[in-house]
């Protein structure tokens, strides 16, 4: 049976890669796509809670720049479909494997708890370093420089908070899901279900923005079209779930992990070899470079600052280029650190180890892994300023988002055409490997929500045979996997930047307190549960919903007549006669266009202007959730959960009675 | 799954566990707490002080980089040094409170 589902997978990820292949011709007139794109959509897209306050950052019409030849991303399609197809093999077979091996409940959802320490440190940081962290935090160093670094901290830090407070404990007290450790002395059937609503709910979240930018990264960097990329990342990660569970997810993050870190590591080399090995130096050709420093002071010139020359390169290396609201930041640096913590698809990642020695090991591997990464990602966003220059990356996509991509091209052309081609399509493979790591994770833990906490527990009352549970375990994956494709086939035209932000946002106020109370406070119950997670989400997505992330026609219009005002006063200053250049005459039509279609419109809130005025809700939300929860425990106290108490806390602390998930 | 009956209230009374559970909630919070808040004065720093971030320590090297660099190193050192700890004290004191109850 097992191998005719295998069969099976086998088929339909082969029917997917035919239909990539059928679909190329179109434009496959060269062997080489070219591909070149100024929206700031993608960017975005990629770059999530960094999403770009700036419009496109337009190299304005300035007086000959030193721009070098005009930048373009030349993807090798042979090679890198190739490269796609290997890594297809590659988990196509580890499918194989783990599938002989996932016959229980426990198989499906924790890997039998046969999983080592080491091994879930690759594995947590396949799973949280997203294409987002692999592409856009180097994008944003390479745009904006220090700010870009700076955002990468948090990212780091959080895993302080998953090691301190929530790793061991929940390795100690929980068995599969979220669920698991906040039913464990509350009125379950409720509490289970809050628990796998909010998890699916952040786990949707995640999972469209990261299908989405997916759709619009392959489509970019291959030219596999949007649809066609969605539904074939879609089936393959239903495939490694569905057939392999967690063993397959793991070990596919493993593996993804592993592409990560070499690939960043040999392009940070290259960087460094090039500078001497010597970081002063290479920080002294950043600040000296003449394209940084043209790039820096057009940037500031918008604000009315005028810089130049080595000032501007210093400036490059200083805050605030990027990050210019500091409560922005300060909340947005909250939901990182606490949310983390918080995310269902992180917390999942504790049960599949046997102890919570284990737990802690995984911790630290993890946190070595995506620290490295993040200070490799310093040499490879300046690197990249410094070789490639920012002017030639926001040509090629305004965010930065092609920044690393375009340096391995560059660096390995340097020593060789074909080199360089290698390399482009290796990180163009890790980027893809990427994707399906971290999408395969969020779809397990949003099934094990559903089906463990919903369908087993609160529908069939906890009877379900090892059997019935892996076959409800498989079917829910099938359907997330579907509604996943389907939202993202929906959401092409949406901007979905601010969904990351969201899920964090949601983990931090609402999962995060009910999961520490949980653990560490005795008069915490159902009513705090309810309370906590309720106003916790609720709370995160109304800010966010009426946060400038959202558009606001009455504000676009307002721009737009801004421009209408200058075009026309500049026509009125010319003499009479005359017209306005082609280029301003556009804008003009553009911007009366775009007056009348927006100066009656409203947000989708029906605002006209944001009522919250930070994009990141944390700094609010999160105090709101640990708040309502305190107050809903105490106005229900509820005796059973304090007399559970103790037993909870012993076995958080000690192990001991822990559900042993190698049990078969 | 047969699961051994365990008296909850007893082992909490237990020595021992009240000397791990001091001793843990001590340790935990207090590091934690003290690496929220380094971490925040990195965008607080940026907010209130960012003339301090601009100095220049080595060649082109500024204090706001070295000091967000640092929150690498402050971060794994505590991860390092918890793991030390609880290799050390924590698990010790378990397994001894384990073995107390046979």
């Amino acid at each position: 049976m097992t191998m005719k589902k295998i069969i099976l997978a086998c088929t339909l990820v082969f029917a997917m890669f035919t239909t990539a292949f059928a679909d190329e011709p179109k434009q496959a007139t060269t062997d080489a796509t070219t591909i070149q794109t100024t929206t700031a959509q993608t960017a975005a897209d990629l770059n999530t809670q960094a999403a770009p306050v700036e419009k496109a950052v337009t190299p304005a019409p300035a007086p000959a720049p030193p721009v070098p030849a005009k930048k373009e991303i030349k993807v090798n399609r042979t090679i890198t479909i190739g490269m796609f197809l290997v890594i297809v093999g590659i988990t196509m077979s580890i499918v194989v494997w783990s599938a002989k091996r996932t016959k229980t409940a426990a198989d499906f959802y924790t890997a039998g708890g046969g999983i080592t320490g080491t091994q879930n440190g690759w594995a947590i940081a396949g799973d949280y370093m997203s294409a987002a962290s692999f592409l856009g935090i180097s994008g944003l160093i390479s745009v904006y420089g220090y700010d870009g670094f700076n955002y990468s901290v948090a990212w780091l830090v959080a895993y302080i908070t998953v090691l301190l407070i929530v790793a061991e404990p929940c390795r100690n007290a929980g068995k599969y899901t979220l669920g698991d450790i906040l039913a464990f002395r509350t009125n379950p059937k409720p509490v289970r279900a809050l628990a796998a609503l909010s998890t699916v709910t952040v786990s949707l979240f995640y999972l469209v923005a990261q299908m989405v930018g997916a759709g619009k990264l392959m489509a970019l960097l291959v030219g596999i079209p949007y649809k066609t990329s969605i539904i074939g990342v879609g089936i393959l990660m239903v495939g490694y779930v569905v057939f392999g569970g967690m063993t397959a997810t793991t070990w596919v993050q493993i593996v993804k992990a592993g592409l990560l870190m070499s690939g960043a590591f040999l392009l940070s080399l290259i960087v460094l070899f090039k500078a001497g090995f010597n970081p002063i130096g290479f920080f002294a050709d950043v600040v000296n470079s003449p394209h940084i420093q043209d790039h820096v002071s057009k940037m500031l010139l918008k604000d009315g600052i005028t810089i130049s020359g080595q000032e501007a390169g210093q400036r490059f290396l200083e805050p605030a280029l990027f990050l210019k609201n500091p409560l922005d930041q300060i909340s947005l640096g909250m939901a990182l650190v606490l949310g983390t913590a918080g995310m269902p698809h992180i917390l999942m990642r504790f049960f599949t180890v046997p102890t919570a020695q284990a737990a802690r090991k995984s911790v630290i591997v993890a946190m070595w892994i995506i620290g490295g990464f993040y200070v490799l990602t310093t040499l490879l966003g300046f690197g990249a300023a410094l070789h490639v220059t920012p002017q030639g990356i926001t040509q090629v996509d305004a965010g930065g988002n092609m920044a690393t991509l375009l340096l391995a091209e560059q660096l390995g052309a340097d020593i060789a055409p074909i080199l360089g081609d290698i390399f482009l399509a290796f990180l163009c493979s890790v980027a893809f490997a990427t994707i399906l790591a971290v999408v395969s994770g969020l779809v397990l833990t949003a099934s094990a929500a559903i089906a463990h906490d919903i369908y087993v527990n609160v529908i069939k009352d906890g009877h379900a045979d090892q059997h019935q549970q892996v076959f409800a375990a498989r079917i829910t994956s099938l359907c997330v996997g579907a509604a996943g494709i389907v939202i993202g086939l929906l959401a092409e035209k949406q901007n979905v930047a601010h969904l990351v932000g969201l899920a964090f946002a949601v983990a931090s106020s609402g999962n995060l307190p009910v999961v520490v109370m949980s653990l560490f406070w005795k008069k915490f119950n159902t009513a705090g549960v309810a309370g906590g997670l309720i106003v916790g989400t609720v709370a995160s997505i109304f800010l966010v919903m009426v946060s400038p992330n959202m558009t606001y026609p009455k504000v676009v219009a307002a721009g737009a007549q801004k421009v209408i005002t200058a075009m026309e006063q500049k026509q009125a200053e010319l003499p009479a006669g005359t017209q306005l250049a082609e280029a301003d005459a556009v804008a003009l039509a553009k911007a009366r266009v775009d007056y009348e279609k927006n100066k009656d419109g409203t947000s989708i809130m029906g605002l006209d202007k944001p009522l919250f005025p930070l994009k990141n809700p944390g700094i609010l939300s999160i105090p709101l959730g640990f708040l309502s929860a305190i107050i809903c425990s105490l106005l229900f106290p509820s005796r059973r959960s304090e007399e559970m108490f103790t037993e909870v806390y012993v076995r958080q602390n000690t192990g001991i009675g822990m559900a042993k998930a190698i049990d078969h | 799954m047969s699961e051994k009956k365990y008296d909850w209230l007893a082992i909490a009374e237990n020595p021992k566990f009240k000397e791990l559970h001091h001793k843990k909630t001590t340790f935990l919070f207090g590091w934690w707490i003290f690496s929220t808040v380094y971490y925040f004065l990195l965008p607080i720093g940026i907010a209130f002080a960012p003339g301090l971030f601009k100095v220049k320590i080595i060649g082109a090297i500024n204090f706001g980089y070295l000091f967000a660099l640092s929150q690498f190193f402050v971060s794994w050192g505590l991860a390092h040094y918890y793991a030390h700890v609880a290799n050390k004290n924590f698990d010790t004191l378990t397994k001894e409170l384990i073995i107390e109850l046979g």
